[in-house]
């Protein structure tokens, strides 16, 4: 094939080069991990220092500055493997296995301190720690979910493989989303509706909404600087696990 | 310190709870990205294909 007729990559296919990849994302992650620490300084100071308590819930309403950031992620992050796991299973892009499995701990782990501040929240709100209301039900399902495909990435050997077969079972566990979304409205729950995301706008004053948003970026940009980086490293445990195979070859040879 | 009110134990719980949570994930990613790559560069090393090219040089 000559360099008229080879056929030229576009930057998609390029990216589906795990080494490629590493190296174009790399230099993100020290700008990255600058921005997510900026914003958390920024968060925390609105949180504690530069924000009223409300009239209802008083000062406990700066709970809700690390919780709704950790629920927002619990579903985004699942959103970020749905879209992976279209990847595999559509484009068979290599790289989008790598991002959904990256992503599994991360929002275990996001969804578990949901569901933590949910409870310190509630105590002094509701009264309770914990009630079988849809919105809690289904961020508990969520949860499990998670684990489950982070036990199911632990118990395939063939990475490959476990890939298609996992990416089925996020799609599947993707109906939870809409369901945590809308539990809200369509049960009788102790939680409150969405009060943020509404078509006739938030329902919150500036000096709530202002740390708010600025602990929503801080999380967010924490994942994509610990999805990266969690990448980098599955990319580098495949490298691990092919040169396993081949010295273990050329030892039997 | 601000006055938290009389539910502070909730609202300082649930900043050290996610803290806690945050800073175990952190040093998760690290230590498994160091591990990781501590690994590759051995296993790298004892590669017969990567040390070819480096004996062929006079």
């Amino acid at each position: 094939m000559t360099a008229d007729t080879e056929p030229k990559l576009n930057w998609w296919n390029r990216l589906a080069n795990p080494g490629q990849f590493v190296a174009w994302t790399t230099p993100l992650l020290w700008p990255l991990t600058i921005l997510t620490a900026v914003l958390f300084v920024l968060g925390l100071w609105f949180a504690f220092f530069n924000s009223p308590a409300d009239y209802q819930m008083g000062d406990t309403v700066r709970i809700m500055y690390v919780h709704v950031p950790n629920a927002w992620l619990s579903q985004f992050v699942y959103a970020t493997m749905s879209v992976s796991a279209l990847g595999t299973l559509v484009w068979r892009h290599p790289m989008a296995d790598v991002s959904m499995k990256a992503a599994a701990p991360l929002g275990a782990l996001f969804t578990a301190l949901a569901l933590f501040t949910g409870a310190l929240w509630g105590r002094p709100t509701w009264g309770t720690f914990w009630e079988w209301d849809g919105r809690m039900t289904s961020t508990l399902v969520l949860l499990l979910i998670y684990l489950g495909l982070v036990a199911l990435w632990r118990a395939f050997d063939d990475q490959l493989r476990a890939a298609r077969i996992i990416a089925v079972f996020t799609l599947v566990g993707a109906i939870n989303i809409p369901i945590i979304k809308f539990s809200v409205d369509w049960w009788s729950t102790l939680h409150q509706p969405a009060s943020v995301f509404r078509p006739d706008g938030p329902r919150m004053p500036g000096s709530i909404l202002v740390p708010l948003f600025v602990m929503f970026f801080a999380f967010t940009f924490l994942f994509l600087t610990l999805h990266l980086k969690a990448m980098h490293t599955e990319v580098k445990r495949r490298r691990v696990m092919t040169l396993k195979r081949r010295l273990a070859q050329g030892g039997s040879a | 310190m601000i006055d938290l009110g009389p539910h502070a134990v909730f609202i300082v719980w649930a900043y050290v709870g996610v803290a806690l949570g945050i800073a175990g994930l952190i040093g998760w990613t690290l230590f498994d990205a160091r591990r990781t790559a501590s690994e590759l560069s051995q296993l790298e090393a004892r590669d017969p294909r990567r040390q070819r090219p480096a004996d062929a040089t006079p």
